[in-house]
């Protein structure tokens, strides 16, 4: 690569980085939702997924196909535009906000400088917001063009929940944002570095850990999770705003739905948790963590697969230990740690919210509707207008 | 590249802008003002505002147009039946578009002349920094009483909306 002028390398490696990002993203989502019916299952104390491939592994493939090939129904009475346009709206600014959100710092290949990042904004954060506030329009207009009770009321539910909850989140963005005196992500992430005392959630004139909080109660409204799945509501609403949807389209929410929640996710990391930043720093040891997890993960799968009860479990468990073993020895590889330290750390911690994510759909009931609204605007917001007044005031008073 | 992003927005924005009138469901012409308010929102990215560009898509796009599209859907209002044009619109109607699009011409033309024209990427001064020192130094008070105002709106509204409760 080294005759290639600094305009083709910028091509190139944009290229790659594109192809590389959508298809993580893609797996993840398939898998998430796995994730997520394993993990509520074994809330529930039941097995879950268990057919299709070693522990249901291969189901969101099953999934997949079975979504692909499924008839594609317009039912008659429905405005057809909107009714098609809905479900792209949905999937797009879904998946857009991902394209600014920085998963590790400024790596070099081949001897350039090239940021792990689609692209760099320096309103970031504002992009985002844009990016989000538009995502409502592919519930609204889905719930409407439907021509069904149930979808009109979801869509209008959807609709004055996502306004509402919109406020109190950007309040609960503007104080780690005064804090860090910045709307550019990476710089952002920068000024949290050193270890966890100088995350926004514990650092500043004023620790961010109630915008933290407000941030995430706003976040699940937003994406329409539990406990606010008002517009989706099954025992009300049949499924809300895409009850008449099917195929693709149906499963083009789905991965809306599933993407929104990685984006908040990764907003929380970005302004709360200090980004790609370990806990505390690599001369402490931070950077043997990933190592010593991944161990510990190789050899409880070697012991499982040592007694294993199922036949297939025998040949499962150990060529997952030992595939576990393998990455914890590459964490160890000088060559590698410079950009996979960070990234393990940026996944650990979106994963750990969206861990949070699917553990609350598996405890809490739904909100009532007038709850749900009241929560918002005589509690939610007040307090988030507080939290940003004193942070406001403190930053102001700080040499 | 500047000069064809503007063109496509530009023609963009202009469509969606006929489509609003055109349209007879007012949940498509709403749609259309959206597509109008994203376009012009790149139209301001491209001058260089880009924190205006971002309130444009938040606050038009994102919230404002989000409360017409709910209070359509709440209304369920139907499509609009077209009724026929009285004699003075078949007649005036496009002489007087053409000779108001000249007027309109005919002053930008004075008051702009072409030595000012606009170029892609000449004003830097679009960032959050500047127009937060902006509102809050040159143009406080006219910022402060544009919000006073806005609070006696939506005290109005309360007021309003409270008398139809009781």
């Amino acid at each position: 690569m080294g005759d290639l002028t600094n305009d083709q390398f910028f091509y190139l490696i944009t290229v790659v980085k594109v192809v590389v990002v959508f298809a993580v993203l893609m797996t993840v989502l398939a898998y998430l939702q796995w994730v997520e019916r394993k993990v509520i299952a074994h809330i529930q104390v039941r097995p879950g997924p268990y057919r299709v491939g070693p522990h249901g592994l291969l189901q969101p493939l099953a999934d997949v196909i079975k979504l692909i090939t499924k008839e594609d129904l317009i039912p008659p009475h429905v405005n057809k535009p909107l009714y098609i346009l809905a479900p792209f709206l949905a999937i797009t600014f879904a998946l857009l906000s991902i394209s600014v959100i920085p998963f590790g710092p400024t790596i070099s290949i081949a001897g350039r400088e090239t940021n792990m990042q689609l692209a760099n904004l320096n309103i970031g954060i504002l992009f985002i917001l844009a990016v989000s506030s538009m995502g409502v329009y592919g519930i609204a207009l889905a719930g409407w063009s439907s021509n069904n009770k149930y979808s009109l009321l979801g869509g209008l539910r959807s609709s004055a929940q996502m306004v509402s909850y919109e406020l109190p989140l950007s309040l609960a963005i503007a104080s780690p944002l005064l804090i860090s005196n910045t709307l550019d992500l990476r710089q952002l992430v920068n000024t949290q570095s050193g270890g966890i005392w100088h995350w926004n959630i514990l650092h500043g004139p004023f620790p961010q850990i109630f915008s933290f909080i407000i941030f995430i109660i706003a976040a699940f409204a937003e994406t329409n999770r539990v406990p606010f799945d008002l517009p989706e509501a099954e025992n009300e609403l049949v499924a809300g705003f895409h009850t008449e949807y099917s195929s693709m389209k149906f499963a083009s929410f789905f991965m809306a739905e599933y993407a929104n929640m990685i984006t908040v996710s990764c907003m929380a990391t970005l302004l709360f948790l200090g980004g790609w930043i370990a806990p505390w720093p690599a001369e402490y040891g931070s950077s043997y963590v990933p190592v010593l997890i991944f161990a510990a993960a190789g050899v409880i799968s070697l012991f499982h697969g040592a007694q294993a009860h199922l036949k297939m479990d025998k040949i499962t468990f150990p060529v997952f230990g030992v595939i576990f073993l393998i990455i914890a020895a590459v964490f160890l590889l000088p060559i590698v740690q410079a950009w996979l330290l960070p990234l393990f750390w940026f996944c650990a911690k979106v994963g750990a919210i969206l861990f949070a994510f699917i553990w609350i759909r598996g405890t809490l009931p739904r909100f009532r509707y007038d709850q749900l609204m009241s929560f918002t605007w005589k509690f939610l917001f007040p307090v988030a207008m507080l939290n940003l007044l004193v942070t406001g005031f403190l930053v102001a008073l700080r040499p | 590249m500047d000069v064809i992003l503007f063109s496509v927005f530009a023609i963009i924005a202009v469509v969606c802008a006929i489509n609003v009138v055109v349209q007879t469901h007012p949940i498509s012409s709403a749609i259309s003002l959206v597509g109008v308010m994203g376009s012009l929102a790149v139209l301001y990215l491209l001058l260089g505002a880009e924190f205006l560009a971002a309130a444009q898509v938040i606050v038009y796009a994102g919230a404002i147009m989000v409360l017409f599209v709910f209070v359509i859907m709440l209304l369920n209002a139907g499509a609009e039946t077209k009724e026929g044009r009285s004699l003075a619109v078949q007649l005036l109607g496009v002489p007087l578009l053409v000779a108001f699009l000249g007027i309109m011409a005919y002053f930008v033309q004075r008051l702009f002349p072409s030595s000012t024209m606009v170029h892609f990427g000449g004003f830097t001064g679009g960032g959050v920094r500047e127009i937060g020192r902006a509102l809050f130094g040159a143009y406080l008070l006219p910022f402060e009483v544009t919000s006073i105002l806005i609070l006696i709106a939506i005290l109005g509204a309360i007021v309003l909306a409270r008398k139809e409760m009781d």
